[in-house]
Order: C-alpha cells, then structure tokens, then sequence
C-alpha cells in the first residue's frame, strides 16, 4: 500500500492535448506557495513523460506518476 | 540576458516562415511548452508565417500538393472517422471549396481530438510572454503595415533576430 499523498489543489485536464496538460499545469502551479502539491489528471497519452520532463525542467518535483480509472495522475510538489 | 549568466532561464528562438493551419501548429505548440517550462521564447515571424501575427487568424490549409496529410472525417463511428481518404490532386484542383472544406475537417478533427485552436495557442503564447517578432521585410514586401498585426507583437529584421538566437539553446526553423 502506497501512502496517500494529499494534493492542495486539483487540476483536470482531461480530454486535452499537447500543449494544454503542461501549459495549465505551470499556469496552476504559479498559484500555490512553495512545498504545495497539485494534483493533476489527464488522458493526454503524451503527459507521462512530458510531465517528467517538465519537472526536471521547472525544478518542481514530480511526487508520484500513476495511472488511476484509465486516466494520468501526477503529484507534482511546488519547489 | 546571455549565456554569461549561469542563472539565465533556456532559451527557444524559433522561426515561423508558413502561414497554414496546419504548419501555424508547430511554432505556437513549442512556443507555449516551453514558455511553460519557464524558458525564454522567441518566435520570428517571417515570410508567409508574417500572417500568423494577424488579429484574425485565417489560417487554412491545402491538401493540394500535400500528399502526406491525412483526410479524415470528423463525424461518423470510429471506424469511418479513422479511414483515409485518398485525394488525388487532379480531383482537389478541380473542386471548387475543397481548401474550405479541407481546412474545416481538420479544425473539426482537432477540436473532437481536444487540440487547441491557434487562437487560443497564440493567446496562451502571450500570456507565458512569448516575444513575437514579426519581418519588418516581409511586411515591405507584400506591402503590410504595423496596424496590420497584433499589437503585442513587435517588428524587427534578420538582426534583430540573430541576436536573440545567437544566445538561445535551442534554435528551430519552422
């Protein structure tokens, strides 16, 4: 059993495409205070590893990548 | 800021030189995923990409002279939207509307698929900041004039250009 992360702020971007999960993501990210977590959900199949590399690239730190009801879900910690 | 400073955000210098639908994608998607990703993003808009910098964006797109491009229908059970209707250019030529009803299949697809529109790209580029160049020669040229394009664009050359590339990390021709 894997802990339970919680998220202080949920973010849907199902039925979105390229560039929309990372565009919304960085948009919602900028809201929260340092050490946050958003919680994102997408059906983008290209979201996994852009999410990754949008971690890496921003300095945010990617908590938890998982699949969950047939969508993508990202933990993703504000640094 | 240059590459002198260690601290200074990656940079995308970007050059956008055609102005259809479907090749106005490329600029404005890489352009916002990296304005995303906090880097610094520069877009010269030049030739028929000028057009891109329009407040009414009308991009369309030609499967004429376009053998890859794939024409599928937006509607219908998966199966039919999935099949690819080959188009010879004799027919295409010769169709009157064709353009029109090609450009209006391949929005209607992007939007069923969940794409977003130029227009909401282009407005998402500038939000993130997106410094958009536009040809100052171009504009000579085809005999455009300032109020022609959007005013959060600015107008510049070849130089103007270069020298926001040159410190760039990633610079692309689109």
């Amino acid at each position: 059993m894997t802990d339970v992360i919680k998220e202080d702020q949920v973010l849907d971007c199902s039925g979105m495409l390229c560039p929309m999960p990372v565009v919304k993501t960085s948009k919602a990210i900028k809201e929260l205070q340092s050490g946050q977590v958003l919680k994102m959900i997408s059906t983008d199949p290209g979201a996994p590893p852009d999410m990754e590399a949008w971690a890496r690239q921003t300095g945010n730190e990617m908590l938890r990548s998982m699949t969950e009801n047939g969508k993508f879900v990202f933990f993703l910690k504000k640094k | 800021m240059s590459k002198s400073d260690p601290n200074a955000p990656k940079r995308l210098a970007l050059i956008a030189s055609k102005g259809t639908l479907d090749w106005a994608y490329p600029p404005f998607i890489l352009a916002s995923a990296a304005g995303a990703m906090g880097w610094e993003v520069g877009i010269f808009f030049t030739f028929y990409g000028l057009t891109l910098l329009k407040p009414d964006l009308t991009a369309s797109v030609s499967p004429l002279g376009n053998p890859a491009m794939p024409m599928k229908m937006p509607f219908g059970p998966e199966g039919f939207q999935n099949i690819n209707w080959a188009m010879p250019n004799l027919l295409m030529a010769n169709v009157p509307g064709f353009e029109s009803l090609a450009t209006t299949l391949m929005k209607q697809t992007f939007k069923n698929k969940g794409v977003a529109t130029i227009p909401e790209l282009r407005d998402m580029c500038i939000d993130l900041d997106v410094r958009m160049i536009g040809c100052q020669m171009t504009m000579d040229v085809f005999g455009f004039k300032r109020e022609d394009f959007i005013k959060e664009c600015e107008i510049g050359g070849a130089a103007t250009f270069l020298e926001y590339a040159a410190d760039a990390d990633v610079q692309l021709f689109v």
